[in-house]
C-alpha cells in the first residue's frame, strides 16, 4: 500500500491499470507521459516483446505537486493484458493502491473484458484484497469506434456497484486524465480516512 | 513485522539509523551505490555515486525483478531467493531481501569483491532488521493509539483538485 515518508514529507501511491490485451493501457500512459510537464515526470519504462505488447508491465511515476506539505507521487502501472501473462499480472498488483479497468468497449471484445475482470477480482483475492474495497475506476475505451457496446450493457456487465466511470479515447487522451484524476482523488480520500 | 499490505511509514529517527548502516556498507564493501527499496517498488533511500542514476525506474525495476524471482522460487518449491547477483561488464549488482518486506541493492566494480559485498551485507542486513522492527513497533503503536496527527486527515477536495490544475 501506499508509502508515507515523514522524514523527505513524501507520500507514494501505485495505481495498476488492467484490462484485456490491446485495450489500451500502454496507451493511457503514454498519452499522460506525452502530455506531462517533464518536472513532473520520470521516465517511462515499457518491458514489451518486439511486436509491441506488453511483457511485465509499463511504468511511469508521476510527481503531481505538494498537498498538506507532502510531495504526492503516483507510480502508475500496467499489466500484460494477454491471458497467459497471468503470473506477471498477479506481481504487479503487490501494494496496489488503486485499480483503473480500461475496458475495450467494442462489440467483439465483451467477453474479453468480462474474462479479464473475473481475473482482477481472483489476483486480488489471491493477495487479500477486495475489489470492492480499493479505489476503483473504470474506462470504457476506443468508445469513438463505431461497433461498440451500448453504455447500459456495459455498465450492467462490468459495473455492477456503479464505481465512477469514463468514456475514453486513449489515442486522442479523451477520458484518460477524467479517469487518472478520479482514481488518485478515490485514493487520497481513502488516505484521509485511513489517516 | 511489516505486512505486505500495511501502508509502510518512515520517520526521521528510522531513516536517519538506516542511513548510517547503509553508509558504512558502501565503505565497508567499497561498493558505488546502495539503495533500499520496498518490496512495492518505493525507493526508501540511497547513498553513493546516486546523482547520475534513475533511483525511481531503478527501485521500480529493482522490485518487479524480485516479484518475478520469488515467482520463480515458488515454482521449484522455494519459498522466495533471498539473495540476487548481477554480473556487469564494469558493475554488478548485488540484491538481497531484507526483513522479508526491503530489498537492499549493492552497486559495486571491479574495486570490491562479490565475497566481500556478501559478507558485509550479511552484517548490515541483520542490523537493518533490527531497525525495520522498530519502525514496524513505532508505526503499529502509533495505530493503535489513534494519536497520530497524518497531516492528510485534513485533505480537501480542493486539495486534490489543485494537484491537477
Amino acid at each position: 500500500m501506499s508509502f508515507i515518508n515523514y522524514a523527505s514529507r513524501e507520500i507514494n501511491c501505485k495505481i495498476v491499470y488492467y484490462g484485456p490485451g490491446l485495450c489500451g493501457k500502454t496507451t493511457n500512459l503514454q498519452h499522460i507521459y506525452q502530455m506531462t510537464d517533464p518536472d513532473a515526470k520520470g521516465k517511462m519504462i515499457s518491458l514489451a516483446t518486439e511486436t509491441e505488447r506488453t511483457l511485465f508491465f509499463d511504468f511511469l511515476p508521476l510527481a503531481l505537486g505538494e498537498i498538506r506539505g507532502f510531495k504526492t507521487r503516483f507510480h502508475l502501472y500496467t499489466v500484460p493484458g494477454q491471458v497467459f501473462y497471468d503470473a506477471s499480472r498477479k506481481l504487479i498488483l503487490k501494494g496496489v493502491d488503486g485499480v483503473v479497468f480500461v475496458a475495450d468497449a467494442q462489440e467483439e471484445r465483451l467477453d474479453a473484458n468480462i474474462e479479464s475482470m473475473e481475473n482482477l477480482k481472483v489476483n486480488l483475492e489471491e493477495q487479500g484484497y477486495q475489489l470492492e474495497n480499493l479505489p476503483f475506476v473504470i474506462q470504457y475505451n476506443k468508445y469513438d469506434l463505431p461497433n461498440v457496446t451500448p453504455i447500459e450493457e456495459l455498465r450492467e456487465l462490468l459495473n455492477p456497484n456503479g464505481v465512477p466511470e469514463f468514456k475514453g479515447c486513449a489515442v486522442t487522451g479523451e477520458g484518460v486524465f477524467e479517469t487518472l484524476k478520479e482514481v488518485a482523488k478515490l485514493i487520497l480520500m481513502e488516505l484521509k480516512k485511513g489517516g | 513485522m511489516l505486512g505486505p499490505q500495511s501502508s509502510f511509514v518512515m520517520y526521521d529517527e528510522e531513516l536517519q539509523r538506516i542511513n548510517i548502516v547503509i553508509e558504512r556498507l558502501l565503505r565497508e564493501a567499497n561498493a558505488k551505490v546502495i539503495f533500499l527499496v520496498d518490496k512495492n517498488g518505493q525507493m526508501i533511500s540511497g547513498v553513493g555515486e546516486t546523482e547520475h542514476l534513475d533511483t525511481t525506474s531503478l527501485a521500480s525495476l529493482t522490485a518487479g525483478n524480485i516479484a518475478a524471482t520469488g515467482g520463480l522460487a515458488k515454482l521449484i518449491g522455494e519459498k522466495e531467493f533471498s539473495i540476487l547477483f548481477h554480473e556487469g561488464e564494469k558493475d554488478n549488482l548485488h540484491i538481497s531481501i531484507v526483513a522479508q518486506r526491503v530489498i537492499l541493492v549493492v552497486i559495486f566494480d571491479q574495486r570490491s569483491s562479490l565475497g566481500l559485498v556478501r559478507l558485509r551485507v550479511r552484517k548490515a542486513s541483520d542490523e537493518l532488521t533490527t531497525i525495520f522492527e522498530d519502525l514496524a513497533k513505532k508505526t503499529a503503536e502509533i495505530q493503535a493509539s489513534g494519536g497520530h496527527n497524518s497531516p492528510f486527515a485534513e485533505i480537501t477536495d480542493d486539495d486534490i483538485d489543485s494537484l491537477f490544475s
